[in-house]
């Protein structure tokens, strides 16, 4: 079984998000970058593949050298194998071509993607990625398993979960669930040793054109200060909630 | 040219952000001075959305779409934008619409905006401004397709009414299935208000000591008819499902009322709610970061203070 994890660079999740002077970048100044967290949970699920039914796992992401070391860190966790598109993200269409363009030329069996980056939030990867393919796509995805080419998964829908088979190849959008928090990997000494010496290959983007651009960023308003309501004193609070409030 | 808005329903009945999505694309339809179309799949009362201004509605029945399949939702929204010679495609941001319109935005060709939480700010070029960094920031993005698809943050605009006379056009249809992907069942949380539906949300944090003592969310729940949600220390320590864990990895909550009690407020939790309109923090901890991100706060106990409530609250419903 062959499985292809796309990776994501983004901000840790504890990074105060800062923009540049003329708010057209992220400041990355004094951030630290990680696997973006859904990512991670389909990485670990795919890791098990390998640790079950002999996968090879090959992690790709789209990005300048500065994804690199995210990459070795993906290695070190356990991919057999890393690719770096070498070009830098310009929107979710043309990052979803770039890797179509390297799953029609490897034969992946599994593509999972994280559900959305916690960065730019568009959720749009995964299902793009499956639209140009035309491949089965399961997205918010809390359980996979396969057996004999069949995979059966579990969706998060709004208020419940749904039960889908399909056959392979498939693509996934991942979230918690499909592993939890704890069974997260940590690499360890021998694992990063290791990472070392595994391939990390970088290729050249297909030309592509974007269907979408950035101009600028800005922060939320500065709110005003919380209003304190004494414990003792429950009847203003529901005066405020339903007189200035107007929410119950 | 025209706009084309997918109203959601379930069951036959329309989400709420079905009738959000109209109101933006009714806005959006005088600004840009287009005609605005409404698609409905299997709704069971069409004509309800002319309360929201379209000026035309297809209703759709189709047998084999009573059960949502993306693909399957994603071709027949895309086969009839196509033939109304749309230029934006409007969705909501709820799970489904999410899934469905990356799949449309290849199929048009078009390009793709989510969690936008205004009308545009321009026209020519299409620039809209919508949510990233989970909710701890903006951005204006501009959309360059021929045709673009905005996914409206859901309680990001509002819904308004505005009664239209739309033509409406009943058409049955019998859609081709993709045959690789099979929905063998589907397992709803029963007589619950979902997270993602709700106008109010109780949320409970590692201050509430242990699952046995949730009956405070979940009584306080019920009497606002709300969904109740938790931290991500709580779904990490098996005190409640992970679909109530609301934050950076777990779900957004972008609510009329948010309630928190007993949750510190870390900053990836905080990311997860900031958009909910009013939000209210009960903790006995005055240092607690959620104090600094709260309208209302209590500095209080928990097990005194909810109790209380619970009870004041249903006289006030009463």
């Amino acid at each position: 079984m062959n499985i292809l994890v796309c990776i994501s660079n983004v901000p840790d999740t504890t990074s105060k998000i800062n923009f540049t002077e003329d708010h057209k970048a992220f400041d990355v100044n004094g951030v630290q970058f990680i696997i973006n967290p859904n990512d991670e949970f389909g990485l670990t699920r795919a890791i098990w593949f390998q640790q079950k039914n002999q996968a090879t796992v090959t992690v790709v992401t789209v990005g300048d050298s500065s994804c690199e070391p995210i990459l070795r860190k993906c290695l070190a966790i356990g991919a057999n194998k890393a690719i770096r598109i070498d070009t830098s993200a310009k929107d979710g269409f043309y990052v979803a071509t770039q890797l179509k363009s390297l799953c029609e030329k490897e034969k992946y069996d599994i593509i999972i993607c994280g559900r959305e980056s916690i960065d730019y939030n568009g959720g749009m990867v995964p299902g793009m990625l499956a639209q140009m393919l035309k491949l089965p796509f399961v997205t918010n995805c809390i359980s996979m398993e396969v057996i004999d080419n069949v995979v059966n998964a579990k969706r998060e829908i709004d208020g419940g979960i749904e039960s889908i088979s399909s056959s392979l190849p498939i693509i996934i959008g991942a979230q918690k669930g499909l592993v939890e928090e704890s069974d997260l990997i940590i690499p360890n000494m021998r694992g990063i040793m290791q990472a070392r010496q595994k391939p990390l290959d970088v290729i050249d983007p297909v030309s592509s054109s974007a269907k979408s651009s950035v101009e600028k960023f800005q922060k939320p308003q500065e709110k005003e200060s919380v209003k304190l309501v004494a414990s003792e004193n429950i009847d203003e609070l529901i005066s405020l909630l339903h007189n200035e409030a107007k929410v119950i | 040219m025209s706009i084309i808005v997918y109203a959601e329903s379930l069951n036959g009945k329309f989400k709420k952000s079905a009738f959000e999505v109209l109101s933006y694309g009714r806005a959006l339809a005088n600004k840009s001075k287009k005609s605005l179309v409404a698609i409905s799949i299997n709704a069971d009362d069409p004509l309800k959305l002319s309360n929201y201004g379209p000026d035309k509605i297809i209703s759709l029945k189709d047998p084999k779409l009573i059960d949502f399949t993306a693909q399957n939702y994603a071709n027949v929204i895309s086969e009839y934008s196509e033939k109304e010679n749309i230029s934006i495609l409007i969705l909501s941001s709820s799970a489904d619409s999410k899934y469905i319109a990356p799949l449309i935005s290849v199929q048009l060709e078009a390009g793709l905006a989510t969690n936008v939480v205004s009308i545009p700010e321009s026209l020519s070029p299409l620039v809209v401004k919508r949510s990233c960094f989970t909710n701890k920031a903006f951005n204006n993005t501009t959309l360059s397709g021929l045709i673009n698809i905005i996914c409206v943050s859901n309680n990001s605009f509002g819904v308004f009414e505005n009664p239209s006379k739309p033509e409406i056009i009943d058409e049955s249809i019998q859609s081709k299935i993709n045959s690789c992907l099979k929905v063998n069942s589907i397992d709803k949380a029963s007589g619950t208000v979902s997270i993602a539906d709700a106008d109010i949300v109780v949320s409970g944090g590692r201050g509430l000591k242990g699952p046995e003592n949730w009956h405070l969310i979940e009584d306080l729940a019920s009497v606002l008819g709300a969904a109740t949600a938790c931290s991500k220390p709580v779904s990490d320590m098996g005190w409640r499902p992970h679909s109530e864990h609301v934050g950076q990895t777990g779900k957004p909550v972008a609510s009329n009322l948010y309630i928190a009690i007993g949750v510190s407020g870390a900053i990836q939790h905080l990311a997860g709610i900031n958009s909910s309109k009013v939000k209210v923090v009960i903790n006995n901890d005055p240092e607690a970061p959620f104090f600094k991100a709260a309208d209302y706060g209590i500095i209080g106990d928990a097990f005194e203070v909810v109790p209380k409530l619970i009870e004041k609250l249903k006289a006030f419903k009463s």
